[in-house]
């Protein structure tokens, strides 16, 4: 119960002036990741029948690891900003929607550094 | 949590059955949504029956004849009954449109009628707007210019005029803004489909000086980027807009004026 004016509600803290960074990058995440999906199937699908050293040759060509670093960090990153958007979406409460976005945002942070990690691993220790 | 099941005292339970008056063959049946703030009772859905042979075609047209000759307690908006007022907008047959240009004859079975969702009610059919236009008061729909008034008109040219073509129909029935889920979850922040609208008819006015303005005070992760083009607003528009494309159009505006 309320007995603030209706206007007053609606201005409420007013604008945050932010918003068209997070879904722009969103979008250009969301482009990116069609050739980068792609390629990544493909060139997967070509290695079906390759054996370790294959792959671990494959995988310390800087194109490849270049390629990997992208898809990861692109991934990762729409994920980072989308799941954001859906906690802020369904999660009302301040406390758990603070709770559960940092925990998420860290969550692909580490997931992404394991990744683009393991690439340079490879591409420098074969 | 987002709400995704009416809470207890608000789940219709049982309801009454009034028989027609008339004593037609040709009889068509109406559930309609009932609550009565005045007793403790849940909401409920009574059902009509109602001679289509004594009865005008649209859905309006059978919600008064009900009110003058069957049930004088239903309670509903309507003014115009040609679709320009906006007034009796309300869910028919699972989809929000005007009861006055909803054809009977469109509705296969019965004919459910319920109020715009996810609104408070104040009374059966009739929602409380006091959100919807506090939110059209806060986009300050009025014409802004700080130059010097000119003696006649202010003139636009005929393309600038076709901007607001699709934009300057809206009759403000609120049929989109309470179709769309994410205004069902965040309405108490995010504007909703017609009220961005609104906004960028104002953005869109080639006489409106405010432009720079308007989208700073649109620019915020709830109030414009809550919409995840749904597209539920502009499928059940009963006038045939598209405010999903004027939402893209605002942030389209945003990204441009960046760099």
């Amino acid at each position: 119960m309320s007995l603030r004016s209706p206007i007053g509600l609606v201005r409420g803290l007013g604008s945050a002036k932010e918003g068209v960074s997070h879904w722009w990058s969103q979008r250009l995440t969301a482009i990116a990741l069609v050739p980068l999906t792609l390629w990544f199937a493909a060139a997967i699908a070509g290695h079906v029948d390759a054996d370790h050293a294959a792959m671990t040759a494959w995988m310390s060509s800087p194109i490849t690891a270049a390629l990997f670093i992208l898809l990861i960090v692109a991934t990762f990153y729409h994920a980072y900003l989308g799941l954001q958007v859906v906690i802020e979406d369904y999660v009302h409460s301040e406390g758990l929607k603070i709770a559960s976005v940092i925990l998420i945002k860290g969550a692909c942070i580490v997931l992404a550094l394991i990744g683009v990690l393991s690439v340079l691993t490879l591409l420098f220790e074969g | 949590m987002a709400e995704f099941a009416l809470p207890a005292n608000s789940k219709p339970k049982g309801g009454q059955t009034h028989p027609a008056t008339g004593s037609g063959g040709n009889m068509k049946t109406f559930k309609v949504y009932r609550w009565n703030p005045d007793d403790e009772a849940n909401p409920s859905v009574d059902t009509y029956q109602v001679d289509m042979d004594d009865c005008g075609p649209m859905v309006l047209d059978a919600l008064i004849k009900i009110k003058n000759e069957t049930d004088s307690t239903l309670t509903f908006r309507r003014s115009c009954r040609e679709g320009v007022c906006g007034s009796c907008a309300m869910n028919i047959d699972g989809t929000n449109t005007l009861a006055c240009t909803k054809y009977i004859s469109d509705v296969d079975d019965e004919v459910k009628v319920y109020p715009l969702p996810h609104m408070p009610v104040v009374k059966d059919l009739v929602p409380d707007l006091t959100h919807v236009y506090a939110q059209y008061t806060s986009i300050e729909p009025w014409l802004k210019s700080s130059s010097t008034a000119p003696e006649r008109e202010r003139l636009q040219s005929p393309e600038e005029r076709e901007k607001l073509d699709g934009l300057w129909e809206c009759i403000l029935c609120f049929c989109c803004s309470t179709s769309c889920p994410s205004y069902w979850w965040n309405g108490d922040r995010y504007l909703g489909p017609a009220i961005l609208l609104q906004a960028y008819r104002w953005i869109a006015d080639s006489r409106d000086e405010d432009a720079g303005n308007r989208l700073d005070d649109l620019e915020d992760p709830f109030r414009l980027y809550r919409c995840h083009t749904i597209m539920n607003c502009t499928r059940t528009c009963p006038k045939s807009l598209n405010p999903a494309k004027a939402i893209a159009e605002i942030k389209k505006l945003m990204v441009e004026r960046k760099g």
